[in-house]
């Protein structure tokens, strides 16, 4: 019997979430804002549903109830992903260590 | 068009490189490369994106524009945001998050042959209970991030909003949101669809209205975590590696961040998620306490002291970066510098309004991470120092967490200010913090109050060093 491909998705979502737990515990307190933004950033990857909603629509009809929805999300996935890059790389470019040469 | 095998694969790369990016976040010196991976991977998986669907005659130019727009909306909202507005900012960029995949799962819903998942009215189960399980997070988390944001904004009183039979309300709420979805997949029924949606919605609103301001961090953090879910609900609707690992990433940090702020409270979680801290009686108690007798001096007094000592540890607080203070602080902090004065500056977890947020205003001001310490690292030498001087914090310095155990706050960890030497506190009033309790730190032998704005007296300190 074939294992459901399902599984395999469940079982790369499980490894992701001890990924995860490892990952983020080593994460400097300090950097704990940028984390959230760039968390913020990366889960915007939701955009490629986005844009394979905004795509279904055929020639005639580019403008459908769904790919409406699609377009849209595309906008909101859109202002998270630069927004949150940009933010984050703001944030750290602010993180200076002390200057040794005084 | 290239292979679905083969845009999975690049999926995968996506998902790998952004583990990366978290990874990278482990110390400021690799943060920036790992943001670097973090962005390459969103590359990647939105070309990939395009070239496995390889339609690019009808709506593709469309794509773009809508991509555009919100890209410069994005880049706009990223330069131009204030750092004291980052909690603002990040609630409203969760609340973004979920408001996308509630789109993303309506267009499936109504369109599921554009995702191989069947056709209307016959949607596979299983992509059907995961888009519905997607839609739902992914609404709780937008309208509890639109309340979040209101009341972070201020435009909403910060002010715990509660009210009888609310906690069975949520509850039943609940039952029915599961209920529904039940029926969805029985029936298949748009309708279900809709209801469900709103009922989702509903419930986000009602979960965070109860929550006090001063809660906010871990609310924000709670709300990451649910962007984190409805993504990876999304992720097994669309079967997308990359979206699966990145949601499951999100989740657990925003997970963790919960955690490490009600720690840092000495709460549970269920504690801060049932609601209405601040609004308990304790008003009789501190009513008595605020015959004492309290030291009060000026900036000279101030400056006098901390000119005579040899190390000042600086503790940062919400009321900082209410004051804008932070610059001014630095400005006081390199005029001591000159004068040979060892200075450091000590955070408590739950300093500001989401975790880690006085470390970015400290780091707008110049201040090296360097000279930024945590908790468990510097609370031992508040022994050895000569001055603390603790600025716009109040609750986290509160003794009275390791002392009374009838307390709302015993058990908290707090900063070891009272051991130093002396205390300068700054501060506009004698009023209670958010957790409505009197401070002990402002009747003891060795604290000199300093009743002004934070920003002004900062500056006017720096005038008599």
């Amino acid at each position: 019997m074939e294992i459901d491909p399902f599984i395999f998705r469940l079982s790369i979502f499980i490894l992701s979430i001890f990924i995860g737990y490892y990952v983020v515990w080593s994460v400097t307190p300090s950097l704990h804002t940028p984390l959230m933004s760039v968390t913020n950033a990366i889960s915007s990857v939701i955009i490629v549903g986005a844009i394979i909603a905004g795509l279904a629509g055929n020639s005639e009809s580019v403008f459908n109830t769904s790919s409406i929805f699609g377009f849209l999300a595309i906008s909101l996935a859109a202002i998270n992903i630069f927004g949150g890059f940009l933010v984050t790389q703001r944030m750290l470019a602010m993180y200076k260590k002390k200057k040794k040469d005084k | 068009m290239i292979s679905v095998n083969l845009s999975a694969i690049f999926y995968l790369i996506s998902g790998v490189l952004f583990i990366l990016a978290l990874r990278g976040l482990s110390s400021p010196e690799t943060s920036r490369q790992g943001n670097l991976f973090g962005i390459i991977g969103m590359i990647i998986a939105i070309t990939v994106t395009f070239l496995s669907i390889g339609n690019f005659q009808s709506g593709f130019i469309f794509v773009l524009i809508f991509l555009l727009i919100g890209g410069l909306i994005g880049a706009f909202v990223a330069y131009k945001i204030p750092m004291t507005a980052m909690p603002e900012l990040v609630a409203g960029f969760h609340s973004l998050v979920g408001l996308a995949a509630v789109f993303v799962a309506i267009s499936a819903f109504l369109n599921p042959e554009a995702f191989n998942l069947g056709t209307p009215g016959n949607i596979k189960l299983g992509s059907l209970i995961e888009m519905s399980i997607g839609a739902a997070v992914g609404a709780i988390t937008f309208s509890g991030s639109i309340i979040a944001f209101l009341k972070l904004q201020g435009i909403m009183s910060g002010a715990p909003i509660t009210f009888k039979g609310q906690h069975p309300l949520n509850a039943l709420i609940l039952i029915s949101i599961i209920i529904l979805i039940y029926l969805l997949c029985a029936s298949q029924s748009p309708n279900f669809f809709w209801l469900l949606l709103a009922v989702s919605f509903l419930i986000g609103f009602l979960l965070i209205i109860p929550i006090g301001g001063a809660d906010m961090p871990v609310v924000i953090s709670m709300l990451n975590s649910y962007s984190g879910w409805a993504a990876a609900g999304i992720g097994f609707t669309l079967e997308n590696t990359a979206l699966i690992i990145t949601g499951a990433l999100v989740g657990s940090s925003g997970a963790i961040l919960s955690y490490i702020m009600c720690k840092g409270m000495n709460r549970s979680f269920f504690n801060v998620i049932l609601g209405g801290f601040g609004a308990t009686e304790q008003s009789a108690n501190s009513s008595s306490k605020e015959q004492r007798p309290v030291k009060s001096g000026n900036a000279e007094d101030a400056a006098f002291l901390m000119k005579n000592a040899s190390s000042v540890i600086i503790v940062p607080g919400y009321g900082m970066a209410v004051a804008q203070a932070q610059h001014a602080l630095r400005e006081m902090v390199d005029t001591l510098k000159k004068n040979d004065i060892k200075v450091s500056y000590a955070i408590h977890p739950v300093a500001g309004r989401m975790p880690g947020h006085m470390n970015v205003l400290l780091a707008e001001a110049n201040v090296p991470y360097d000279e930024v310490f945590e908790l468990e690292e510097i609370n031992n030498d508040f022994a050895n120092a000569d001055v603390a001087f603790v600025i716009g914090a109040n609750d986290v310095t509160n003794p009275v967490a390791k002392t009374d155990p009838q307390s709302p706050i015993y058990g908290m960890p707090v900063l070891d200010v009272e051991k130093c030497k002396s205390v300068l506190f700054v501060k506009r009033s004698l009023s209670p913090g958010y957790a409505g309790i009197d401070n002990d730190l402002f009747y003891k032998e060795n604290t000199l109050m300093l009743f002004a704005d934070a920003k002004k007296m900062t500056e006017d300190i720096t005038k008599n060093l």
